[in-house]
């Protein structure tokens, strides 16, 4: 009996070939316990070398092989081929984000959003390591561990339409991460964060649609945490307009 | 970077949403459906208008529908590639939703 296979409809781009780019179609073989990221890597050592794409741990862990599978953001080390199978799978980079070659992204804005809010622990107070750990409760780690979730993968920015029409926008990620410091009871650079995360390019460009929290691999809900932030931040505005300067 | 202003609009959005989730099927089927089917008596329905708390209770499910509709509406308008007239989109918007809510106070108050 033949083996069977499935052909894989691959986004190809070589600047130093061509300006335009183009979908080149690999036949693979099919096993049932494969990813696409597996197929990609049997194209990368069997077929054809020039192939260019992110990828590590292959366990839904460091976020480096999110693409568009079939038109949808995925990690493709957990889009299974027997999902697809005999159709077609079309693997073509993450949308909204420039290309660099094949299925390599720029991620340089990604990363400029992360530095800008802050998307590390600032301690309330510096403390010498001899006085021990900060240390947390199960609760206090609780509020905000969902939003620790992130891998960073970029599905959400992909996901997300606003994005898509102004990139300025913060985006999901980069929110959910401001909120999982600010919620922390060890942080205490609420109030830089603030400044970029209520601003308007922060949560108040995102519209709810939600797709974010949809296609996140990791179940964070950045959707949530945008809209936790929009509460958060609307209660602290009519405050500051209600009571006197000075009274908290 | 400046904090946004746009509290002052997201939280008659926000508070519109409940509001009218909560309330406005209620208030339909009991006006809508109730009052037409003979269900309600609308004699005695109309003496409960015009109970001061009923009367705030109109007023408020007025005016933050309004309000969080054309909240809806700005964004939309904005998101099918009107950004150029994002400030008259808005002017438009929340100008109509405050006309509409000075209209409520007075149907509302004149009752």
């Amino acid at each position: 009996m033949p083996e069977k296979s499935i052909t894989l409809e691959v986004f190809r781009y070589l600047p130093e070939q061509s300006d335009e780019p183009k979908y080149q179609k690999y036949d693979v073989p099919y096993r049932e316990d494969w990813v696409v990221l597996d197929a990609l890597n049997y194209i990368k050592d069997h077929i054809d070398g020039s192939l260019s794409y992110r990828w590590s741990c292959r366990m839904g862990v460091c976020g480096s092989c999110g693409m568009m599978v079939n038109g949808e953001p995925r990690l493709t080390c957990a889009a299974f081929l027997r999902d697809f199978y005999p159709q077609p799978i079309r693997v073509e980079p993450l949308t909204n984000f420039p290309v660099i070659r094949d299925l390599i992204i720029n991620l340089e804005d990604f990363l400029h959003k992360l530095k800008e809010v802050k998307a590390w622990l600032i301690p309330k107070q510096e403390k010498p390591v001899s006085e021990g750990e900060y240390l947390q409760s199960p609760k206090e780690l609780a509020t905000y561990k969902q939003f620790s979730m992130c891998i960073n993968c970029m599905l959400c920015y992909a996901a997300c339409p606003v994005y898509g029409l102004e990139p300025k926008f913060l985006g999901p990620a980069a929110i959910a991460l401001g909120q999982r410091y600010n919620l922390d009871s060890r942080d205490g650079g609420k109030e830089e964060r603030t400044d970029i995360i209520a601003s308007s390019e922060g949560i108040w460009e995102c519209t709810f649609i939600g797709e974010c929290s949809r296609v996140c691999p990791k179940h964070v809900d950045p959707a949530a945490a945008i809209q936790r932030a929009k509460v958060q931040s609307t209660q602290e505005w009519w405050m500051s307009l209600l009571l006197p300067k000075g009274a908290k | 970077m400046a904090r946004s202003n746009e509290p002052l609009f997201w939280a008659p959005f926000f508070a519109g949403a409940g509001f009218s989730a909560l309330f406005m099927p209620a208030v339909m089927i009991i006006t809508g459906v109730a009052v037409a089917a003979g269900w309600i008596n609308a004699t005695q329905l109309y003496q409960l208008i015009l109970h001061p708390l009923t009367r705030l209770f109109l007023f408020l499910l007025i005016s933050l529908s309004l309000f969080h509709a054309v909240h809806r509406i700005r964004f939309v308008l904005v998101d099918l590639g009107l950004k150029p007239f994002a400030g008259i989109i808005s002017v438009l918007c929340y100008g109509s939703a405050i006309v509409g809510s000075i209209l409520a106070a007075i149907f509302a108050l004149t009752l």
